[in-house]
């Protein structure tokens, strides 16, 4: 291959590689290396808030009953199902079944959008009881208030940044949907959608930390 | 021209600190020499177009390596342990230590003696007699600094911290807040005075620096506040409350202090400093066992200093007649 | 040599287009080094700036212009620019940038959109810092403690903290360019132990920032929130410990002064391999030593906390993980000393750049040990001492390596050669005027004087006033390269495609080289560094009178 080889190239690969394959390899590195960095990331999360159960056990127990444990299941199990779903995506895309690829991928959006919603009726609802730890912050327990709020800071904080990680998931995989759609040879590169599944079973195996460590506490 | 290498050795550990000091920088010493001058050497040995033996040039060495790498471990271990040893030393307060408690708050340093004598940016103490200071911030992470006496500890918010020192040298001495804490950080400043110990206790007799005033002591005015908040009518002795069992009130706080309490969930735990603050402002984190989570917090109904003169009057409270548990 | 003849009609990376908007759409990894270069430098010279502020106000005990709150907000300009905005990235996004492509033999870094997005993040991020720095500054140090800078500091803590935060993901993006570059762009024959040194460093490196940064972002994240919501999460009345925030910053902070020192070190290899005209003794060894650093660096952050209430034993695991995390740091030492024997030494600038790093570091790193052991940081901590310490590491040691690094690969980079003589004598400049500033800060830190003091007591001025003498010599050993290797931009010498006679596959190609590097992929046969024939020939009578290769400055 020459200097002007990029360009003769299928339009896929990049100048910088050599051929498809170490480009492929390269986007699998690069994925996992990022996960490393989300994985810190919510790493400290969840030391926090696990350091300060442990310092606050008997408050942070009275406040975890103000979460509903049958929605937190419920979206427990939908997230489950949309990274199934996602796997199927990726599975159809490997072997090229375009049609089914696209309509796991429609699936995966939807359950996605399943679980924000369920979400915001959750945040709504600590926001009517004035559980959001903001100006009208009122806890009926007035001994565990204030390490009740912490608790629920950090609930926001945790579940905040889960769910903006799963908005940003339906952005991708709305982003590889569009590009399924128009590839109407069913010629595009599995690897975004590879890369896209490895991000969102990411998302669901964060969710799977953070429900029974907010929602479950043992007395 | 007047130029400080070292501060006085004022403290039981001062000189031993300076002696790994010193060490350290024989160690720097001898091991930048030795590199420098072998690199120095070498590289005018080796200089472009002189004339030496080149030939069978050595790329790697295992066994040099190895020299290299442990003879520089074991000596930094050694001085690891010997430094760890001190440390430890510092770090645990003997019994029969002179007790200050320390409050820092920007930008000052408010000192109080058991008796009642309160200082401002200063503190006197006893000469060859341990002290013990029980620190807490009212706002930022302070650090309570005396150089002469080798000891620093940072005075955080919301928990007690210890330091300890024994002064061996009469003298005044500088003591700076350490720890950046905002905009007049480098003027939290005061000294250490430390007297003979009958000018000592002649000074502390007199009311300190205030002179005739009457104060009270640490404990009678924690006894005032017990007193005013009516903490007796929880956690009084058996028979001033009469027939409201133990459980639904506080049990009785004789002798609590220094024990051991076993709270709900089976824990262990030391009732000290600690403890009594967190279960005053607190008290539902730590219910000892037996008992009912009905104490009010008084998170913000007391100042630190009358969390601490609180503190002392429990401290006082007689081993006898121990009937109950904290809350 | 194949690659400069057919290189010759390749253009340079530099003539691929003169529009700014060629330099500011680039995806071309040398391009966005030049970026990196302007931008560092321009910080540079603002932390510069700030710290000269710094010593000229404490020339007298009780300050020369400055009010307190103004000294505060100098002190920690200082600190956050320095920091996050020139340290942290200088070697790695400039050299790194600019070299790792050319050293593994690829063509661009495996993700150039991600490598141009980390330059608008990081201007963007010091931008903010800089804006926060004139509306009003920040008073907190670089450090951020909480509760002062949650609850009491009104300062630009908010904005400062969002530029750093920013700053942190371009950290992040570069990092794991560089981790997929050199696993899977490696040029064919190139196995991990015929790498050179250089990236071995930036391996570890990107290791760190990758497992690093994004626990710093989310832990500076939580300050805000903690400033804007008051969500209680460092505040003891809300059961929250002001404490843990100390426990995750320097979880990230005290790898990151290994962010900018592995990187120097990397340097330090390839300069002394070169003008000793030897492979680097023990090469396994001190390959293996960056990732030693790398990974006990991650173990060691206690140790900024023997004195903050954490457990007596906690410190002592500290302290010993802390002796430990030297020994990796000393066999790189000792084994660049021992390439210098039976080497063919010449003095050019960048050599003694290097021998200027070592003089320092190792001053820097022995006095580290100081801190690490227990009683004598209980002590020295919070005094003149660390910062006297911490200047030697990362200013006597990854600045002198960043100097080093860019007279060596100037020529590469410009296609110019720097003037020689100067450049020596400022190398010997910044040497003197080094220890004339921090050694007085060694004897004020044994002798008790407090970090971070607007006043001080008058018994300190005699060596506030030498430190501040000792800053001057050093501005001047940092303004004349500043001039002198703009100036080489036009007027220095035209530099050949080797000048320095090193192996490594950037000297292969063309000075500057051309814009997709290498024309055909090369082919690594050896190992690096094969500088022995080089050695004998050039010290060969007969060669010599034959016209040997010499540097293309020293004539």
């Amino acid at each position: 291959m020459t200097a002007t080889g990029h360009s003769t190239h299928a339009s896929e690969l990049s100048h910088q590689f050599e051929n498809i394959e170490q480009q492929r390899e390269a986007y699998v590195v690069g994925m996992w290396a990022f996960l490393v960095t989300e994985i810190m990331f919510f790493g400290v999360v969840f030391l926090i808030y696990t350091v300060y159960r442990v310092l606050n056990h008997a408050a942070f127990y009275d406040a975890h009953n103000k979460l509903d444990i049958g929605l937190g299941a419920l979206n427990t199990f939908v997230l489950l199902t949309s990274s199934l779903t996602m796997a199927l995506a990726v599975h159809w895309a490997q072997v090229r079944n375009r049609r089914a690829q696209i309509a796991a991928l429609a699936a995966t959006i939807a359950l996605a959008c399943v679980f924000l919603g369920v979400k915001a009726v959750e945040y709504s609802h600590k926001f009517t009881h004035h559980l959001f730890p903001g100006m009208g912050f009122a806890y009926p327990d007035p001994t565990f208030a204030d390490q009740a709020r912490l608790f629920f800071s950090l609930y926001f904080g945790a579940t905040g940044l889960h769910a903006l990680h799963v908005a940003i998931g339906v952005l991708v995989i709305g982003w590889m949907l569009v590009r399924a759609l128009l590839d109407r040879q069913g010629r595009a590169d599995y690897i975004p959608v590879e890369m896209t599944g490895l991000y969102w079973h990411f998302v669901d195996i964060v969710w799977i930390f953070l429900f029974p460590l907010l929602y479950l506490i043992p007395r | 021209m007047d130029i400080p290498l070292m501060p006085e050795q004022a403290s039981s550990f001062a000189v031993e600190v300076d002696a790994i000091y010193f060490v350290l920088w024989a160690l720097t010493i001898f091991f930048s020499f030795l590199v420098m001058a072998a690199l120095v050497f070498l590289a005018y040995r080796y200089r472009r177009g002189s004339k030496v033996d080149r030939s069978r040039p050595v790329h790697s060495d295992l066994r040099v390596e190895l020299i290299w790498s442990v003879v520089p471990l074991i000596i930094g271990l050694m001085v690891f342990a010997w430094s760890a040893h001190l440390y430890a030393r510092t770090r645990i307060p003997p019994k029969d230590a002179m007790e200050v408690y320390v409050i820092g708050k920007r930008w000052m340093w408010q000192m109080q003696h058991m008796n009642g004598v309160r200082e401002n940016a200063e503190l006197h103490l006893p000469v060859n007699r341990n002290v013990k200071l029980t620190m807490i911030s009212q706002d930022v992470i302070h650090s309570f600094y005396v150089p002469a006496f080798r000891v620093k500890h940072d005075v955080v918010p919301g928990t007690y911290t210890e330091l300890w020192f024994k002064p061996t040298r009469v003298g005044r001495y500088r003591l700076y807040c350490s720890q950046y804490c905002g905009t007049q950080h480098s003027q939290m400043d005061g000294w250490v005075t430390v007297m003979e110990p009958d000018a000592f206790e002649r000074w502390l007799a007199a009311g300190g620096e205030k002179g005739s005033e009457k104060t009270l002591s640490l404990a009678e005015a924690g006894k005032k506040i017990f007193d005013r908040m009516a903490c007796g009518s929880c956690h009084g002795s058996a028979s001033e409350l009469g027939p409201i069992p133990a459980s639904q009130r506080g049990g009785s706080l004789n002798g609590l202090y220094g024990s051991t309490v076993t709270i709900k969930g089976g824990r262990r735990v030391k009732a000290d400093e600690e403890y009594l603050r967190e279960s005053i402002l607190r008290p539902n984190e730590k219910i000892v066992d037996g008992y009912w989570a009905i104490m009010p917090s008084y998170e913000g109904q007391l100042t630190e200093e009358q969390a601490l003169q609180l503190i002392a009057y429990m401290k006082t409270l007689g081993k006898a007649d121990r009937s109950g548990g904290a809350e | 040599m194949n690659q400069q003849a057919s290189a010759a009609q390749a253009p340079s990376y530099l003539s691929a287009g003169h529009s700014l908007r060629s330099w500011l759409f680039t995806l071309d990894h040398k391009r966005i080094a030049i970026l990196y270069l302007i931008s560092i430098s321009a910080f540079f010279v603002v932390g510069g700036l700030a710290a000269g502020a710094v010593r000229v106000e404490l020339i007298k005990p009780r300050g020369t212009f400055m009010s307190n709150e103004m000294y505060n907000r100098m002190f920690t300009l200082h600190g956050v620019v320095m920091i996050f905005f020139f340290l942290i990235p200088a070697i790695p996004a400039i050299l790194g940038n600019f070299l790792v492509p050319l050293m593994v033999g690829a063509r661009d870094l495996a993700f150039p959109r991600l490598n141009l997005l980390s330059w608008y993040l990081y201007t963007g991020g010091g931008i903010m810092a800089l804006t926060a720095a004139v509306t009003g500054g920040v008073d907190t140090g670089w450090t951020f403690y909480t509760p002062y800078s949650t609850f009491y500091s009104n300062s630009q803590v908010t904005m400062t903290i969002a530029g750093a935060f920013i700053a942190g993901f371009s950290s992040i993006a570069t990092g794991i360019n560089f981790i997929v570059t050199i696993h899977k762009m490696r040029a064919p024959g190139q196995t991990w132990f015929r790498l050179p040194l250089f990236i071995w460093a930036h391996y570890a490196t990107s290791i760190i920032i990758v497992l690093g940064t994004p626990v710093v972002a989310i832990t500076l994240l939580l300050v805000v929130a903690e400033r804007v919501f008051h969500i209680g999460v460092f505040d003891p009345r809300y059961g929250g410990d002001p404490i843990l925030f100390q426990h995750l910053f320097w979880f990230y902070s005290h790898p990151a002064v290994y962010i900018m020192i592995l990187p120097a070190m990397g340097v330090i290899s390839e300069v002394i391999a070169c003008f000793a005209r030897k492979r680097v003794f023990g090469y396994h060894f001190v390959a293996g030593s960056s990732l030693a650093i790398a990974v006990l660096g991650f173990l060691v952050w206690g140790h900024h906390m023997f004195v903050s209430g954490q457990s007596m034993y906690a410190g002592m695991v500290f302290s010993f993980l802390s002796f430990l995390v030297a020994i990796p740091s000393a066999v790189k030492v000792f084994n660049w000393t021992a390439t210098i024997y039976k080497g063919s030494v010449s003095f050019d600038a960048p050599m003694l750049f290097a021998f200027c790093f070592i003089g320092l570091f190792l001053i820097g790193g022995l006095t580290g040990l100081f801190l690490a052991s227990l009683a004598t940081d209980v002590h020295l901590t919070h005094t003149y001492f660390v910062v006297a310490h911490f200047h030697y590491v990362m200013v006597g040691g990854a600045i002198s390596a960043y100097f080093a690094g860019l007279h060596f690969w100037w020529p590469k980079i410009t296609g110019r050669m720097y003037p020689e003589m100067i450049a020596r004598v400022t190398a010997v400049i910044l040497f003197m005027g080094f220890h004339l500033t921090f050694i007085p800060q060694f004897l004020m830190g044994f002798a008790g004087m407090p970090r971070r003091y607007h006043y001080y007591p008058p018994e300190f001025q005699t060596l506030h006033v030498l430190s501040t003498a000792g800053s001057i010599v050093m501005a001047i050993a940092y303004l004349l390269p500043v001039i002198y290797l703009i100036w080489s931009l036009k007027y220095g010498r035209v530099a050949s495609a080797n000048p320095w006679n090193a192996t490594g596959l950037e000297w292969q190609i063309a000075s500057p080289p051309p814009t997709h590097n290498f024309v055909e992929p090369p082919v690594v046969t050896g190992e690096p560094y094969d500088y022995d024939e080089l050695c004998l020939a050039e010290n060969e009578p007969t060669a010599a009178a034959g016209g040997a290769p010499t540097t293309g400055a020293t004539a």
